[in-house]
């Protein structure tokens, strides 16, 4: 594995159970690149991420962080990994019995043996990043679903990780919310040289943000490349995502048996218009 | 008729697999809680934290079942005692009940009821919000820093909260013995005194109390960690808590009084 790349997974296969849910994943990710791995829910992006993180291992191809197969790391190892690594949960995922500040601070007082006056320094220029120093003293519970995700962001970066993991992070968020967590994962990305890695459907927001994208769908790397080949992108599957196409390979209608077979009556004679004009009425 | 009964047959010995696999799992889980439970001795703060929680907060709950309890039976010994001529033996009365068999029993159903419950709702709340899985993403593990400390608070608590149910029983079946009824109050403490002796009663109760302590905390942070991660998932892991809870205390009260008549 080169130097200079932070994650190679070649021939990746997993599943759970009898259900294949990533097939033959390629995918090389350079150290200081942001990438964002794109698909419609369910189509295996967050399984990738654990894969990534080492909370699933999968049994078939490799997956290597900054040089450690991670199907055969030991649980000590993997745990010294992670201490590089960071990652923002799509919700958060903040302590819930823990001030805003303490959520920060917790890593640096689970890890190093700082004294608490350095601790209290750090976390704090880390809220000063986010922006949240002024609500340090809050609960979780207390703040926005921006404000939470500015603060989860924090924590992640409490030990300045060289590979930070994004799961959806900008799912359910308004728009000046939005563009605050994009701006700070760019800043962040060039502050600490930091390799960034963002599972996400917000496909407008993302374009803007990374270098590289993948797409998955049902468990295979369709497409991949820089944000301006994908917008270029012809393919039907790519096109339909990027430009939010209601019909396409993926399909408006779940397979199902055909409607005359389900529907009888009235509402078939009038061409199935009965439950609209029944609005109307 | 034949289906029948294998059906029957079929169901007993799949609800018997299930209960030995559940005590199985329950085992292996207590097995990994006791692997990594340095983090609760060397960070003692955290598990007297835990102790609060569990134990401090269990007070009300358990000082005034004890309360009512004593009183009951002070009542009710008083009733049964006075027709044999020996009104002034309901402090012994009182006292062998509660240490022997109420008080580690009903004070361990309370635990269940009251920590327990809790303990496997926090635990599946922060599994169903994700942060069981950030903190292992930091590098912690939720074992050896979430539920060890917890397992250990339930399990010091327990005996203590025994021991004070036991104290407001017999405070509670001498306010109705002696100031309500009139038995004379030197012979309710000098009786109680002459007959319950410390290492077969006293100790004997408390020993099962650390029992029940190491069973309900096991199993409570065990359905805590395996809920399914949904609202419906937590609400089912906190009633099985309570369910397997009484039945575990109900079942290892009499395997240890067996063991402590026979002893």
């Amino acid at each position: 594995m080169p130097a200079d790349v932070a994650v190679e997974i070649a021939g990746l296969n997993f599943r759970y159970g009898d259900r294949d849910v990533l097939k033959g994943i390629n995918m090389t990710i350079p150290k200081g690149s942001i990438v964002a791995i794109m698909g419609q829910s369910g189509c295996g992006k967050t399984t990738l991420l654990r894969l990534i993180g080492g909370q699933l291992r999968a049994r078939e191809g490799t997956l290597r962080v900054d040089g450690t197969n991670m199907h055969t790391i030991d649980d000590e190892d993997l745990y010294r990994l992670r201490r590089r690594m960071g990652m923002l949960f799509q919700f958060g995922a903040l302590f819930t019995d823990l001030s805003v500040f303490d959520n920060v601070a917790f890593q640096m007082r689970e890890h190093t043996d700082l004294p608490a006056d350095m601790i209290r320094d750090l976390a704090l220029l880390k809220l000063q990043a986010v922006g949240l120093r002024g609500v340090r003293d809050r609960m979780p519970a207390e703040l926005s679903g921006g404000m939470a995700r500015r603060a989860a962001l924090a924590r992640a970066i409490a030990l300045d990780p060289s590979l930070m993991m994004y799961d959806e992070p900008f799912t359910g968020l308004d728009p000046i919310s939005m563009g605050v967590i994009a701006k700070l994962i760019r800043d962040l990305n060039q502050a600490l040289g930091t390799t960034s890695i963002i599972v996400t459907h917000d496909v407008q927001e993302s374009l803007r943000l990374v270098d590289y994208v993948y797409f998955v769908a049902a468990g295979v790397i369709v497409a991949e490349g820089t944000p301006e080949q994908i917008r270029a992108s012809t393919l039907p599957y790519v096109h339909q995502f990027v430009w939010g196409e209601m019909d396409g390979p993926v399909p408006f209608h779940y397979p199902a048996q055909p409607i005359g077979a389900l529907i009888r009556g009235p509402a078939l004679a009038q061409g199935g218009s009965i439950a609209a004009g029944s609005l109307h009425a | 008729m034949l289906k029948t009964t294998a059906d029957g047959i079929r169901r007993t010995g799949q609800f018997a697999l299930d209960i030995a696999e559940g005590i199985g799992a329950v085992a292996v889980f207590l097995g990994l809680t006791l692997r990594h439970s340095g983090t609760s001795f060397q960070r003692f703060s955290l598990t007297l934290r835990e102790v609060f929680y569990s134990g401090v907060l269990s007070l009300v709950i358990i000082l005034v079942s004890g309360m009512f309890v004593g009183m009951v039976l002070g009542l009710q010994g008083y009733e049964t005692l006075q027709t044999y001529g020996s009104a002034e033996s309901v402090g012994v009365l009182v006292a062998l009940s509660l240490t022997r068999e109420l008080g580690p029993v009903v004070s361990a159903l309370l635990f269940a009821s009251r920590a327990g419950s809790a303990i496997t709702a926090e635990i599946g709340l922060m599994k169903a919000t994700e942060q069981l899985s950030a903190m292992e993403m930091m590098a912690i593990n939720p074992m050896a820093r979430v539920v060890g400390p917890r397992f250990w608070g339930g399990v010091l608590s327990m005996p203590l909260l025994t021991a004070l149910f036991i104290a407001m029983g017999i405070f509670g079946g001498y306010v109705i013995a002696v100031p309500v009824i009139g038995v004379d109050s030197g012979a309710f403490w000098s009786q109680m005194q002459g007959k319950v002796d410390v290492g077969h009663d006293v100790i004997n109760g408390m020993v099962k109390s650390v029992v029940f302590g190491f069973a309900i905390c096991a199993i409570a942070t065990y359905q805590g960690y395996s809920a399914a991660p949904t609202a419906e998932g937590v609400s089912g892991a906190t009633t099985r808590t309570v369910v397997s809870s009484s039945l575990a205390i109900l079942a290892l009260d009499l395997i240890l009084t067996a063991f402590m008549l026979k002893g």
